[in-house]
C-alpha cells in the first residue's frame, strides 16, 4: 500500500487500508506518524514500535524521543504546517536555502466574476484558510462542518468548499490531514450548495 | 660549567630580542602556549611578543586578565554561545556579549587590529567604539552574531580609516536602511575583502561602483541580494583582480545587453578562484560563468535554489580543478556521479538539504555519496543531508577515503537504520573511526546503539568534537567516548539516554576539554549540583525555560539543557535569568 507521494507506510492492516495514514497526527519529518498527546510531548512507546520496523531486542529505548518537545510556537510561525522536533535537522534557521515555500492556487466561487488567488502555505489548517477565504468573498458564507453557527441560511445562498486534488479529481475539503490536502492541492473551488449532490455535505 | 671538548649551546645566553626573533616564526597557538611553559623568561618573552590570541570560550577568561597576560595583543578571535545555538537550542539572551571585550580593550590602549567573533551578540554601541578606540584597526569579521544593525556598520565604515577587512557571514542584521556603505569615506582605497551577502536590505548602489571603484587591493567581493545584476557586471570591469567572488542577485534575461556585457567582464576575470552567491538565479544564465570555472577551487552553490540537477551538473563538469563544492540536494544522486567524475581533486563536499522538513523528499542518498567517494579519493571534509544511510555504503567509502578529517552526516529522520538490513549504522560509523585515523570531528545520526560508541572510543584518537542526537542506549556509550577520546575537547549531546552515572564519572575529563552540552538527556539537577560542587574550574549552567524558579525544582527532576565549560573566572555575571549557574 502506498501513500500519497509514493513512500511505503508501514501500518497497514489486513484489509491493506491505511488507516492511520489519514489520521491527524504530528509526527517527524518522514515516515513515523505519532498521535500528538493533548501537551506537547511526542507519543508513545507504543506509537514507535508501530512505526519503527526493527527486530533489535528489548534494550532499544524506542521511547528515545519521548521527552523531546515539539515546538508548538515555531510550528504554529513557520509556513510548512508538519511540527517539527526542535533543532531537528541541524541546519541554521537563519539560512534561507532551498525552494521559497509558496503554494498559490486559484481560488473559483460559483457566480464570482473573477477568480482569487491564496497561498496555502501562510496558513496552518483548515479553519484558518476558510476564515481567510470567507474575508476575501465576504458575501458568501461558506459551509463549514466544523462550524455549524458559520450555516446562514436566512442569506440564501451557502457554499461548499471543494478543491481538485492532484489527480485531477474533486474532493471536499477536510476529509485529509492538512499537510497532505496542502501538497495535493491544485486549486479551490467553493461550489453552490445546491450542485454538491452526492459529496454527503447537503444541507440537511 | 663546561666539560673539555664538549660545548653545550644554551639558549639563554641568547639575548631576549634573538628568542623573541625565533619565537616569531612559531605561530600556532598551541606551539606558542607550548613555548610559554619552558622556563619564566620565555613565559615572559612569549607574552610580550604574542600577537595572536584565539579563545574559543569567551567565557573561559575574563578580558581583564587577557590584557593583562598579552599586553601585546593585536588579533583576538573570540567564541561566544555554544553550537548548538545554530539550531535554536538556546534561547536569545543567553549572553556571549562583546561589549565588556571592547570596552576593557580601549580603556588599557591594546592596539587592536583584528577582530574575528562566532556566535557573539555584537552591539551597535560596541561596533561604534571599536571604531573609535583603535585607529589601526584592519579587519572585522564576522560570523553568525546578532545584535546590531547597519549603523553599527556605518560607525566601522566612517571611522576605520585603515579597514581591509570586512567580512559578514551569516549575521542577523537588522537593517536600518541607512546609507552605512556610503559612510567609507574618499580616502578610504585600503579595502581588499567586503563581504555583506547576508544583509537583507538595499545597497547604494552607486556608493559601491565608487568604493569598488578606489579599492585596488580589492581581492574578495561578496555581494548580496539587492545587488542587481546590471551592477554585478559594472562592478567586475572595475575589479578584474577579484580572486573571491560573491554574485548578489543573478537575474537576467539571456538575450539582453546587460547579459552580453556581463560576459564580456567576467572573461577578463582571469583571477576568479571562488565563485558563491546567487541567492536569486535564472537558470539560464548559468553559461555564462563557463569560461572562469575550469580555475575555480571553491564554488558555493548552496543558496541557489532555481537550478535543477541538470543545470547544476552541466556547470560542474566545467570545474576540473574544484577543491570544496557546497550544493544543494537537488543535485540528486546521479548529479554526484558526475561530481566524482569531473572533480578528482575534491577535499570538502557540503550537501544541504533543499527541503529540510520533508524527509520524505531529499534527493541524496547513501549512493551518491558512494559514488563521490570512489571519484575523489583526497576527500577529507564532508557534510552530507541525506534521505537514508547504509553500512554498506560508510563501508565502502571509508575504504575509498581514509583521509577524512571531517565526517558530519545528517540523515534527516535521527533514527532511522539501515534501509536495506534494518539493522543500526554503528558498524558503518565503526569503520569510518577505524579507517580515517586522523579524524577530527564527527557528526552523527541515524538509528545507533552503544556499540558506535564502543567504536569512537577504540579508534577515534585524534577526535575532537562530537556531535550526537538521538543515539545510544545506556551510560555506556557516553563513558566509551569520555574514557577512548584522549584528545576531546567539545561533546554536544541532545535526546540521548546519558544520565547521572555518566555525567559524574566523567569528571575528571572535563577541565581537559573546552566543553561539554546535554539537553533532554537524562541528567538530574541533583548530579549537576553535585559536579559544580567538586569541580570548582568548570561553570556548569542550567538553562531553564520554564517557569518553574529554583525553590520548586528538587534534585531529582531532569534538567533540559545544561552546558558546562572550563574556566578561570568562576562564575559570570551576565546571565540571564533563566540561565542557572551551579
Amino acid at each position: 500500500m502506498l501513500s500519497d507521494n509514493g513512500k511505503r507506510l508501514p501500518e497497514t492492516d489486513a484489509s491493506g487500508l491505511n488507516f492511520e495514514a489519514t489520521e491527524l497526527t504530528l509526527g517527524l519529518p518522514g515516515e513515523s506518524r505519532v498521535t500528538l498527546d493533548g501537551g506537547a510531548r511526542l507519543g508513545s512507546k507504543r506509537g514507535f514500535s508501530e512505526t519503527v520496523d526493527l527486530s533489535l531486542g528489548d534494550n532499544i529505548d524506542t521511547n528515545k524521543l519521548g521527552r523531546s518537545q515539539i515546538d508548538a510556537q515555531e510550528a504554529a510561525k513557520s509556513p510548512v504546517s508538519k511540527a517539527q522536533v526542535v533543532g531537528w535537522p541541524p541546519v541554521r534557521g537563519h539560512a534561507k536555502r532551498g525552494k521559497k515555500s509558496c503554494k498559490f492556487v486559484k481560488v473559483a466561487v460559483d457566480g464570482a466574476p473573477y477568480l482569487r488567488k491564496v497561498d496555502l502555505q501562510t496558513y496552518n489548517s483548515y479553519q484558518q484558510l476558510l476564515t481567510s477565504l470567507e474575508d476575501m468573498f465576504s458575501c458568501f458564507t461558506i459551509r463549514n462542518y466544523w462550524n455549524e453557527k458559520k450555516m446562514d441560511q436566512a442569506n440564501g445562498i451557502e457554499y461548499v468548499p471543494t478543491y481538485e486534488d492532484k489527480d485531477g479529481d474533486w474532493m471536499l475539503i477536510g476529509d485529509v490531514p492538512w499537510q497532505m490536502f496542502v501538497e495535493s492541492c491544485k486549486r479551490l473551488r467553493l461550489m453552490k450548495s445546491t450542485e454538491a449532490v452526492g459529496l454527503g455535505a447537503e444541507a440537511k | 660549567m663546561f666539560w673539555g671538548s664538549r660545548k653545550t649551546i644554551n639558549m639563554n645566553y641568547f639575548p631576549d630580542e634573538v628568542l623573541e626573533h625565533v619565537f616569531d616564526f612559531i605561530r600556532s597557538h598551541k606551539d606558542r602556549n607550548s613555548v610559554s611553559l619552558v622556563c619564566k623568561s620565555w613565559y615572559k618573552i612569549e607574552k610580550y611578543s604574542r600577537q595572536k590570541v584565539f579563545l574559543g570560550n569567551c567565557y573561559s577568561i575574563g578580558p581583564e586578565r587577557l590584557i593583562a597576560r598579552f599586553p601585546g595583543l593585536k588579533s583576538l578571535t573570540l567564541k561566544g554561545k555554544p553550537h548548538f545555538a545554530d539550531f535554536n537550542l538556546v534561547p536569545d539572551d543567553w549572553g556571549g556579549f562583546l561589549y565588556p571585550w571592547i570596552k576593557a580593550m580601549a580603556k588599557s590602549r591594546i592596539g587592536l587590529e583584528e577582530l574575528k567573533l562566532k556566535r557573539m551578540v555584537v552591539s551597535d554601541k560596541s561596533l561604534e567604539l571599536l571604531s573609535k578606540s583603535f585607529p589601526n584597526f584592519k579587519s572585522l569579521v564576522l560570523v553568525s552574531c546578532e545584535g546590531f544593525t547597519t549603523d553599527g556598520l556605518a560607525a566601522i565604515a566612517s571611522n576605520c580609516r585603515f579597514l581591509k577587512e570586512l567580512d559578514l557571514q551569516e549575521n542577523e542584521v537588522e537593517d536600518h536602511r541607512g546609507h552605512w556603505l556610503s559612510c567609507f569615506p574618499e580616502s578610504c582605497t585600503s579595502l581588499a575583502s567586503l563581504n555583506f551577502a547576508c544583509l537583507k536590505g538595499e545597497i547604494n548602489l552607486a556608493s559601491l561602483e565608487r568604493l569598488v571603484a578606489r579599492s585596488p587591493n580589492l581581492k574578495s567581493l561578496r555581494l548580496n541580494r539587492a545587488v542587481p545584476f546590471d551592477t554585478l557586471q559594472r562592478l567586475l570591469i572595475r575589479a578584474p583582480q577579484l580572486v573571491d567572488l560573491g554574485t548578489g542577485s543573478y537575474v537576467h534575461d539571456p538575450s539582453s545587453e546587460a547579459y552580453n556585457k556581463f560576459k564580456a567582464a567576467i572573461q577578463s576575470c582571469k583571477s576568479i578562484r571562488s565563485l558563491s552567491g546567487f541567492l536569486e538565479v535564472a537558470p539560464c544564465c548559468m553559461s555564462a560563468i563557463y569560461p572562469i570555472c575550469e580555475n575555480l577551487t571553491f564554488l558555493n552553490l548552496s543558496y541557489a535554489a532555481g537550478l535543477q540537477s541538470n543545470e547544476l551538473t552541466k556547470l560542474i563538469q566545467h570545474c576540473k580543478r574544484l577543491q570544496r563544492l557546497w550544493i544543494l540536494d537537488c543535485i540528486g544522486d546521479k548529479g554526484l556521479g558526475v561530481v566524482a567524475s569531473t572533480c578528482n581533486e575534491l577535499q570538502e563536499l557540503r550537501v544541504f538539504p533543499s527541503d529540510p522538513f520533508d524527509a520524505g523528499n531529499a534527493a541524496v542518498t547513501e549512493e551518491g555519496l558512494v559514488l563521490v567517494s570512489e571519484g575523489c579519493p583526497k576527500l577529507n571534509s564532508l557534510l552530507y543531508f541525506c534521505q537514508q544511510m547504509t553500512n554498506a555504503a560508510l563501508i565502502t567509502v571509508a575504504k575509498n577515503c581514509t583521509n577524512f578529517i571531517r565526517f558530519r552526516l545528517c540523515i534527516l529522520n535521527p533514527i532511522k537504520p539501515d534501509p536495506v538490513t534494518n539493522q543500526p549504522l554503528d558498524e558503518g560509523f565503526g569503520a569510518i573511526v577505524r579507517s580515517c585515523k586522523g579524524l577530527k570531528r564527527l557528526s552523527l545520526s541515524g538509528l545507533l546503539t552503544d556499540q558506535v560508541f564502543y567504536y569512537i572510543g577504540m579508534y577515534a584518537k585524534k577526535l575532537e568534537m562530537l556531535s550526537v542526537a538521538f543515539a545510544g542506549e545506556s551510560d555506556k556509550g557516553m563513558l566509551y567516548v569520555l574514557n577512548g577520546c584522549k584528545k576531546l575537547r567539545k561533546l554536544e549531546i541532545r535526546d540521548c539516554p546519558f544520565g547521572d552515572a555518566a555525567l559524574l564519572e566523567g569528571m575528571g575529563k572535563y577541565e581537559t576539554m573546552r566543553s561539554l552540552w546535554m539537553s533532554t538527556c537524562e541528567v538530574t539537577l541533583g548530579a549537576c549540583k553535585m559536579l559544580a560542587k567538586k569541580m570548582p574550574n568548570l561553570n556548569v549552567e542550567i538553562i531553564n525555560e520554564t517557569e518553574q524558579t529554583d525553590s520548586n525544582l528538587d534534585d531529582s527532576q531532569k534538567v533540559d539543557k545544561m552546558y558546562l565549560y572550563r574556566t578561570l573566572v568562576g562564575h559570570r555575571e551576565d546571565a540571564p535569568e533563566f540561565v542557572w549557574l551551579l
